[in-house]
């Protein structure tokens, strides 16, 4: 019987000819990403609870300061400090204020057939380069540091054919709020989703990272896509060479297989307070929002700006609405700068901030208070995720949240006033 | 006799001939400045005090700064307190997110020379740089100004500040500031005015004289004035009037003290922590750890600091494990960075850059720090604990010591702060 | 107005700022209230706690220095200090209080004579006592004590605006 790529990753990480699903194996990392999220708790561990503190291979760690930078508090900067401290005191790869974790390791790590474990929920991300990111807590990350492996349970996986091509106007995250809203918070619960399809053609990059990073939202354990030429490109251009490419073999068992076609998709946006509370913008419209977020790991990219920067050219943020752009890294902020995206922003009365988790993370920057609403292109929408818990979280695409930001309310881009 | 500056602006609002120390008038406000930390406060004791009507609301200005972006979820209710109370009495001149409020004040034209200005926030002095006469006050005082329109003052002695010649190349108005407060002390011009003139200072921008103004309230001063010159006049926008140009201090006026300084003489220095008095060379401190650097505030966060900083920065690194962090003072000074290509500069070299606003300054967010670290910052104040904890030690600096020391990751001294 | 009453002491230093009187994290806090538990915090973290209505502060000179947040005043009124004796005070400090109706006294050598928990006996416009020796201490001008007077800046302008 054949294998699919989950399983194909995961038997050659863990030196065996095949797996299944169900099966349990010890298998070598190939990354270890941690944030400042948990790191600061892994390091006590680290000096605590272990005899013989040691780390396995240094050179797999990834350490990144995204969530709350600029430092908000005596205790957030402390916790910073041990992470720093550390990663410099053994020579971990350390990126500070750079931008989210998730989109550092796009730009500067992954490689198709990696297996990676991440303490971030969102490390299904990597899958839009062929690789099996997964999220951890900081034990099963400790774990992994000193030993470099882990054990893992063999997934199944669940297939998604893609077909067609997105109408004008409706993007990747109204396509991943779609399927969400279809299979449901816990629809692929433990399991891999897999795109594949003649549909992925038409899916840039940026695109298939969106839709990748919101697969835990259907409770995935990975998201994987095969590696074709567009990730080929990607990966060339920043200099790395797949570890390994794969595809699931033709007669692989995939436990539930659906269909989605691109080109019957709408605008998507995903009600208070959940993920899969999905329905089309058309039926949230008018709702008064107080602030609109534009940035995080699943909409922050170059592309997710070239949109709101068109819809807003021209035209100002409404003025009681707080209009946050967070590029997602210094990359992608200066290839902004350069397009001159940023200025767009500025004149048009946005506040722009730095590279990091921002409102999406909820925690210290653009956060809402009661009573008031959020739009946003972030990866959650649960009660008090931004702020106070009598706040609202609508999730939507690059292109709505910039409309909205604008109108003052719930609104499409096709639909705003001149 | 003559007058000195303040006492001449004082006359003319109060319609007196002149007017001497000790005085006590009632001046007809030009002016007033709101920011968002203190609006619910002003709010509630103007409606406690029974007004009913602003006397005059295109002249309230009110400003978010402190809390953009939002921190805490409380935040917020600043904005929504202070949206509501404009809308009810009339105020149009409202800020929710283009900068710091005293670079508003003279940058959005809101001040001119000769004009009485009050705001709620200690570094109001700031708009002095232009010759007018600013201070700050607390929000019940700014309650009662909304209502009346006046305030009672006690007029000022002077303090006469002289400087003259060619400040060396890697000295700027913040060490010239720095250096007044270190000799003054922090109360050593307190109930005063400083008025401030000299070649040296006719040689400054518009933008150098407002570091100035600005730490004024730093030895203890009521407020700060320079003369309106062709250089005030541009800013502005305006041409000068004649009383306008008449703002300076009469030969014949009486100064409770004058202090010279020949430009030459000074040298780049730091306020340590945790004093603003606390001058020293940074030459006697060079080659200290630190562990970030601050550039921004209503100190030092416009364009020509961030030039200056872009300029010590260009092509080169932040250090490893220093952290950068620059806040424009303005959206206007953030979109002209980015058009001249001092945002690129400063985000390869590695800097993080936030909104405008007054971020770190105000130790509410925006880079805290935690036990045993260093900050070099182009802010105003370094009291205990502003930034953190009280076992933060807080250096603050100009722009071209601060870049310079991001470089090294330790205290250093720039070699030039001319671009 | 001649008023006397006797005092329990606390000492401060010279220079004690706004930041350390109420620091930034604690301004959005909604009440008076809610933020005099951490006056003083930066420096004395106990010493709110400590203190007792009708007890004064003896500090050096340039009291109140920083900014012009007037939750420094209403917080120490609110701790139900009597009033505040230093041998100066900062400017803005210094209309802050006497809008919010705490009595200020400034004398140049009291700071360096007393320690935590004497006792002194204070006379309003004449002088204060202090284990057997006498400080001057002058009024204040005529229309700061009409602010006093009429318990704050807000009710001289209640008054004014016809209300009480």
């Amino acid at each position: 019987m054949g294998m699919t790529m989950a399983e194909k990753i995961i038997a050659s990480a863990a030196g065996v000819e095949s797996v299944r699903a169900g099966d349990i194996h010890t298998v070598e990392l190939d990354r270890l990403m941690s944030n400042d999220g948990t790191t600061h708790l892994t390091i006590d561990m680290y000096h605590q609870k272990l005899n013989h503190p040691r780390i396995a291979d240094i050179r797999k760690l990834v350490w990144i300061i995204d969530h709350n930078i600029p430092a908000d508090s005596p205790k957030t900067a402390a916790s910073h400090k041990k992470m720093r401290d550390f990663a410099r005191a053994h020579e971990i790869d350390f990126w500070e204020g750079k931008g989210v974790c998730h989109q550092i390791m796009m730009e500067h790590y992954v490689r198709p057939g990696e297996l990676i474990f991440g303490a971030d929920s969102h490390t299904c991300t990597y899958g839009a380069l062929g690789a099996f990111g997964t999220g951890v807590g900081c034990t099963d990350y400790l774990y992994a540091m000193v030993t470099g492996k882990s054990w893992l349970l063999v997934p199944e996986t669940i297939r998604f054919n893609l077909k067609g091509k997105l109408p004008e106007g409706v993007y990747a995250r109204d396509l991943i709020l779609t399927i969400i809203g279809k299979i449901g918070a816990n629809g692929a619960n433990y399991k891999v989703m897999e795109f594949v399809g003649e549909g992925m053609k038409s899916l840039t990059m940026d695109d298939r990272i969106a839709i990748c990073n919101l697969c835990v939202e259907a409770g995935a354990k990975t998201a994987l896509m095969e590696v074709d030429e567009i990730a080929m490109e990607y990966l060339k251009a920043r200099g790395r060479e797949p570890k390994v490419s794969v595809q699931s073999d033709a007669d692989a068992v995939f436990t539930e297989e659906y269909t989605f076609d691109l080109s019957q998709i709408v605008s998507i946006v995903a009600k208070p307070d959940f993920v899969d509370a999905v329905v089309p913008a058309e039926e949230a419209l008018g709702v008064k929002i107080d602030e609109a977020f534009l940035g995080s790991c699943n909409n922050g990219r170059l592309s997710d700006l070239r949109v709101g920067a068109m819809i807003l050219k021209g035209r100002k943020v409404h003025p009681h609405v707080r209009f946050l752009v967070v590029p997602a890294s210094q990359e992608v902020y200066e290839a902004a700068l350069e397009e001159g995206l940023i200025g767009i922003f500025m004149e048009a009365g946005a506040i722009v901030m730095n590279p990091n988790c921002s409102v999406c993370w909820g925690s210290c920057q653009g956060v809402i208070g009661a009573g008031e609403v959020l739009i946003s292109t972030g990866t959650r929408n649960f009660k008090g995720r931004a702020g106070h818990p009598d706040s609202k979280v609508y999730l939507a695409s690059a292109a709505t949240v910039t409309a909205s930001a604008a109108a003052g309310e719930i609104m499409m881009a096709d639909r705003l006033n001149a | 006799m003559g007058q000195t500056i303040i006492e001449k602006i004082i006359a003319r609002n109060t319609g007196m001939d002149t007017v001497k120390p000790g005085d006590i008038v009632t001046v007809q406000v030009d002016r007033v400045m709101i920011h968002d930390i203190f609006i619910p406060f002003v709010a509630e004791k103007f409606e406690e005090m029974g007004f009913t009507r602003i006397w005059d609301p295109d002249k309230a200005v009110l400003i978010y700064d402190h809390l953009v972006p939002a921190s805490q979820v409380d935040d917020t209710r600043h904005f929504r307190i202070g949206d509501a109370f404009a809308e009810k009495y009339g105020m149009n001149n409202v800020h929710r997110s283009d900068g710091i409020c005293h670079q508003l004040m003279t940058e959005a034209g809101y001040v001119k020379p000769g004009d009485v200005v009050f705001g709620t926030d200690s570094h109001t002095t700031t708009y002095g740089c232009v010759g007018a006469f600013s201070s700050g006050i607390g929000y019940t005082e700014m309650a009662s100004i909304l209502g009346t329109g006046t305030m009672w003052i006690k007029v000022p002695e002077t303090i006469r500040v002289v400087i003259e010649g060619t400040l060396p190349s890697n000295v700027t108005s913040k060490d010239m500031i720095l250096r007044l407060i270190g000799d003054l002390g922090a109360d050593g011009a307190t109930y005063r005015a400083l008025e401030f003139s000299g070649d040296t200072v006719d040689a400054m921008s518009v933008s150098s004289r407002m570091t100035m103004a600005n730490m004024a309230v730093e030895c203890g001063a009521k407020c700060a004035l320079f003369t309106p010159d062709e250089k005030t006049a541009e800013y502005c926008g305006i041409s000068l009037t004649d009383a306008e140009q008449g703002l300076v201090g009469d030969a014949d006026a009486a100064y409770c003290r004058e202090i010279r300084y020949q430009a030459e003489e000074l040298v780049p220095v730091l306020a340590c922590p945790s004093q603003v008095d606390h001058i020293e060379p940074v030459s006697k401190l060079a080659g200290i750890k630190i562990d970030q650097v601050f550039i921004g505030s209503c100190t030092n966060g416009r364009l020509e600091d961030l030039m200056m900083a872009a300029s010590i920065l260009k092509g080169k690194r932040v250090a490893p494990y220093v952290k950068l962090i620059v806040t424009p003072a303005s959206r206007l000074i953030y979109q002209q960075a980015v058009r001249n290509g001092t945002m690129e500069i400063l985000s390869k070299a590695g800097a993080v850059i936030t909104h405008p606003g007054c971020g770190l300054c105000c130790g509410r967010t925006g880079g805290i720090l935690s036990d045993g670290e260093r900050v070099v910052a182009t802010n105003n104040r370094n009291f205990l604990g502003r930034m953190g904890t009280s076992k933060v030690e807080i250096y603050l600096a100009s722009p071209a010591t601060a870049a310079a020391s991001a470089l090294t990751g330790t205290i250093t001294e720039p070699e030039t702060c001319r671009l | 107005m001649a008023e006397t009453f006797t005092a329990r002491v606390w000492v401060l230093g010279d220079d004690i700022d706004t930041d350390i009187i109420i620091p930034t994290e604690y301004l959005a806090l909604k009440t008076i209230d809610d933020m005099k538990q951490y006056a003083f915090s930066p420096l004395c973290p106990e010493l709110a706690a400590q203190i007792r209505p009708g007890d004064v502060i003896v500090a050096g000179k340039n009291f109140g220095c920083g900014s012009s947040r007037e939750q420094a005043p209403e917080i120490i009124k609110a701790l139900g200090i009597r009033c505040v004796i230093a041998k100066s005070f900062a400017r803005i400090f210094f209309r802050n209080a006497i809008n919010n109706g705490l009595l200020l006294v400034e004398n140049p050598t009291l700071r360096d004579a007393v320690s935590e928990g004497d006792e002194v006996q204070v006379e309003l416009g004449r002088a204060i006592l202090h284990q057997g020796k006498e400080y001057r201490i002058a009024s204040l001008p005529q229309n700061l004590r009409d602010i006093i007077n009429a318990g704050g800046l807000v009710k001289a302008m209640r008054r004014r605006n016809g209300l009480d």
